[in-house]
């Protein structure tokens, strides 16, 4: 085996690195993947950096709550409380609880690691929301990458399982009325619910296990999960390389960008160190779960105006919208419709969440690869569909804060949950509706501005005393971002072989109609040139 | 103008989708246009100041090692910080100080850092944009048929499909290997208690004072003023006492948690006349006072809420409401049943004691409820 490096005689420094990479390379072979990935291209764009700062708030949870564990005790063993914080001194609390108190205030540095956990596990869940909508958005899901796309939906729910397993370990009383919450949920199941709350706390509620086994779930199991998914996410956007805005000179069949070594590792080694110190920044500056406010938990005492944390709202407000006295009992048994309609709403939204590219390819019926992004504009039913969607899920979570808008406003607590309600069916339509006219004025706009150039607002008296406003024509540059999308006629019902038109064709029709009936051409070349031609 | 795509169903054919021509995978409803506007190409590069400029170059270098420089300072900040500003004193002051200035000083070093870094790649390296080609994702014919024939092989030297016998006996042995797994967790709970049982009974009881919470001492029926409102445990629910009860009389909760999380409850008098009381619950109530579970019956938060000008209880949780002076019937929110009612009187010393437990399992809705 040859040397990567040649032998010539050169500095000290270089010298060093050359010895050092040949003896790695001998042993790994690893030169091979600096060939490949060392000169990779990434494109650039802000919207990209969201997926980044999800990675990155990631690896600053891992950080900070290695930090955490070292001190944790995550039992519910009953001790009492003798460290220096005095309202709580002397209170029965759990190890956990007591533990917790401890890396706040007799720990240097354990308050600022808590915050920063807390912060970034914030900003974890935020930022795959805001990558998952840039995704939909510009239709980056669609093939080769569905199955990225179901693997980043898994992401978010882990991400989700996680930040509400972290909750629950301090053992206080806002995390508890949580557990109480998941307690009332699961006991509501049909035939299994009241074994598997039993199985899940370990006996009654709350029970003297619970916080151990969400222990070892936040801090194994589920980081495991997430590393794994994460790992494989990465891989895929390796295989497919990255998508890119349109532009002039991009391609279905390039990538254009700045290479991995040494552009990409500065910006986005950067980057890291950016969304760190700006989480370090917050956690510095701004307290958050002051659980020695709430005290240990106890299933009596609770505070108006109990929030859970912002990812689990849509959740909480679901429960809080459904329509008064639905439960029924039939047959001897408890049917509780008042918590299985909420969990099926939300477990139908994160379906379809989930297998939208599916469905979408299906309508189009498009099997090619695609590389280049839509823009929101160019895709106006899709990009109605997914404000429709943002529509429902705020509603949802805006009604986890019902009370608080209720005494913030003074407004009645009733009047606001049957206005949420009210939104929660007209939100989305009103949002779909509005949306998608947006978009396809845009698209009316650009195909103008395409045809017949900007309005310069000069205004030209002709000899013949004929008015005309002068337009600036297009560079071609500017009119390839114009024009270059795709376009999908609705889809024309014929007959088989048999001379029949089965149903799922017809339902395909049907959903290829809404999602196409109204569109905007994008101009060909001729159209163009007959629309300079026309005077302006 | 544009000619209409046709429409094919399934693309079995392994082609990869080389270009967003009508050649290859197929196109679905897509309109291609034989006069589409041509890609222009890549527009002429823009130099950066940087790069003609010398001076701004320059600047732009001191500006990125500076900055490195300011991190090394902010991360020795931080080590000094974490030195000199103790926490021992136990003030609340002294751990926000702590917090603030090592938070900060860590802040300052990765925000130089970082910033630094992004500066560098910015303005100093090379911006020539690359171009990488893209291949297909799929792997080319050959490969797929390579590794179709891999399988093909796999199959015949195993004897895979031929030998059905063999093949199927291992599907059900792997569907059975987990089953043992599953039955182990059954550990996860007593196995001697019944979770039914556990929801239907709490510590109350025949003659057992209603006290305080959390400090257990009993209350007076004289204590109950009109539109007051108490929380309520049982006398016995304190550690010390529980410590020595028998698991009859915790309601047979083993832990002290456990009882209470189904035994509190909330105490109120109202003018016996705005009492709208059932004749046959006429005796649950005495003088006005009533009894309800804390413990709403939606999902278990603890309904502490109380408006004594309308008698109604409130949830924090998800704002069911409950109408007191008509046996705690729904009036607003998610929930459907009435708060479970404790039937109450009073025990010679003036005392408040409970008449029995609960007629009804406390707390949220579960499956057996009424079984």
């Amino acid at each position: 085996m040859s040397s990567t490096v040649t032998e010539s005689p050169a500095q000290n420094g270089t010298r060093f690195t050359s010895a050092a990479a040949n003896y790695i390379d001998d042993r790994t072979k690893i030169g091979v993947a600096v060939k490949e990935f060392g000169r990779k291209v990434f494109p650039d764009h802000w919207s990209f950096l969201l997926g980044e700062v999800a990675l990155y708030s990631f690896v600053v949870i891992l950080i900070s709550g290695t930090f955490l564990t070292l001190f944790f005790q995550a039992s519910m063993v009953e001790t009492v409380y003798t460290g220096p914080y005095l309202p709580m001194k002397g209170v029965e609390m759990s190890a956990a609880m007591a533990s917790t108190l401890d890396i706040s205030f007799s720990i240097r540095g354990g308050l600022l690691m808590r915050q920063v956990h807390h912060w970034a596990a914030l900003l974890f869940v935020a930022s795959i929301g805001l990558h998952m909508l840039r995704i939909f958005f510009t239709g980056a899901f669609r093939k080769p990458r569905e199955l990225n796309w179901v693997i980043g939906f898994v992401l978010f729910i882990l991400a989700m399982a996680e930040g509400f397993t972290g909750y629950s370990l301090p053992d206080d009383v806002l995390s508890g009325n949580g557990l109480r919450i998941i307690d009332g949920l699961v006991k509501s199941i049909p035939v299994i619910g009241t074994y598997f709350s039993y199985f899940f706390f370990g006996g009654e509620f709350p029970g003297t296990d619970i916080v151990g086994r969400l222990y070892m779930l936040h801090i194994m199991v589920l980081p495991a999960l997430v590393i794994l998914f994460v790992a494989l996410h990465l891989a895929f956007v390796v295989i497919h390389k990255h998508t890119q805005y349109p532009g002039p000179g991009k391609t279905q069949q390039n990538v254009v960008g700045f290479p991995v070594l040494p552009v990409y590792a500065a910006k986005a080694g950067g980057f890291f160190f950016i969304v760190f110190g700006v989480i370090v920044l917050i956690a510095s500056l701004v307290s958050i779960n002051s659980i020695w406010a709430y005290g240990p938990y106890d299933p009596s005492p609770v505070s108006a105006g109990t929030q859970p944390d912002w990812y689990i709202g849509f959740a909480d407000g679901m429960l809080r919208l459904i329509p008064p006295g639905l439960e029924t009992e039939w047959f001897g048994y408890t049917w509780s419709w008042n918590m299985l309609i909420p969990m099926a709403i939300m477990g139908l939204f994160l379906v379809l969440v989930a297998i939208y590219p599916f469905i979408e390819s299906w309508v189009t019926g498009d099997k090619r690869e695609h590389h280049i992004l839509d823009r929101p504009r160019n895709a106006p039913t899709r990009t109605a569909i997914g404000a429709a969607g943002v529509t429902f899920y705020a509603v949802m979570w805006a009604g986890a804060s019902s009370d608080i808008v209720a005494t913030h406003f003074q407004l009645s607590m009733e009047g606001v949950i049957h206005t949420l309600q009210a939104l929660l069916i007209l939100g989305p339509i009103i949002s779909y509706v509005v949306t998608k006219r947006i978009c396809l004025a845009l698209q009316k706009k650009d195909r103008s501005i395409a045809l017949h150039g900007y309005e310069s607002g000069r205004i030209v008296r002709l000899p013949g005393g004929q008015y005309t406003e002068i337009h600036k024509p297009l560079s071609s540059y500017e009119q390839w971002e114009l024009v270059s999308y795709h376009d999908y006629a609705p889809l024309m019902l014929r007959p088989n072989d048999d001379g029949k038109i089965p149903f799922s064709k017809r339902l395909r029709a049907g959903f290829s109609r809404w999602f196409f009936e109204d569109r905007i051409v994008p101009p060909t070349k001729g159209e163009i040139e007959e629309g300079h031609n026309e005077g302006h | 103008m544009a000619e209409e795509a046709k429409n094919s169903g399934v693309n079995d054919a392994v082609v990869a989708a080389q270009s967003h021509s009508a050649d290859g995978a197929a196109v679905g409803t897509a309109v291609l246009s034989s006069d589409a506007v041509q890609n222009p190409g890549l527009p002429p590069h823009r130099e950066r100041v940087t790069d003609l400029d010398p001076k701004k170059a320059k600047r732009a270098e001191r500006t990125v090692y500076t900055l490195f420089y300011i991190s090394i300072v902010g991360s020795l900040g931080a080590v000094l910080a974490y030195m000199f500003f103790p926490i021992e004193t136990g003030e609340l002051l002294a751990v926000r100080l702590h917090t603030m200035f090592v938070g900060i000083a860590m802040a300052l070093a990765l925000l130089a850092v970082g910033i630094g870094a992004v500066h560098w790649g910015k303005a100093l390296m090379a911006d020539h944009e690359s171009i990488d080609e893209r291949h297909p994702v799929p792997s080319n014919q050959e490969t797929r048929e390579d590794a179709a024939e891999v399988f093909t092989l796999a199959d015949k030297e195993s004897g895979f499909s031929r030998r059905s016998l063999v093949r199927n006996s291992l599907i059900g042995a792997l569907i059975a290997f987990p089953l043992p797994g599953i039955t182990l967790m059954r550990s996860l709970a007593p196995q001697d208690r019944d979770p039914v049982q556990l929801l239907k009974h709490t510590m109350w009881d025949k003659g057992i004072r209603l006290a305080r919470d959390p400090s257990g001492v009993a209350i007076k029926a004289s204590d109950v003023t009109i539109g007051s409102a108490f929380h309520v445990i049982p006398e016995t629910l304190t550690h010390e006492e529980f410590s020595k009860l028998s698991l009859e009389e915790r309601g047979g909760s083993e832990n002290f948690l456990d009882a209470k999380a189904k035994a509190i409850v909330l105490l109120m008098r109202l003018d016996q006349s705005q009492l709208k009381e059932l004749p046959d619950r006429k005796d649950w109530s005495y003088d006005g006072i009533v009894a309800y579970s804390k413990v709403c019956t939606h999902v278990g938060c603890p309904v502490a809420l109380y408006e004594q000008h309308t008698h109604h209880l409130l949830c924090p949780c998800h704002q069911s409401q409950f109408d007191v002076s008509e046996h705690a019937k729904v009036v607003f929110g998610p929930a459907k049943r009435p708060l479970p009612q404790l039937p109450i009187t009073v025990d010679k010393d003036g005392y408040l004691i409970a008449q029995s437990d609960f007629h009804e399992p406390v707390g949220p809705s579960f499956w057996e409820r009424l079984k």
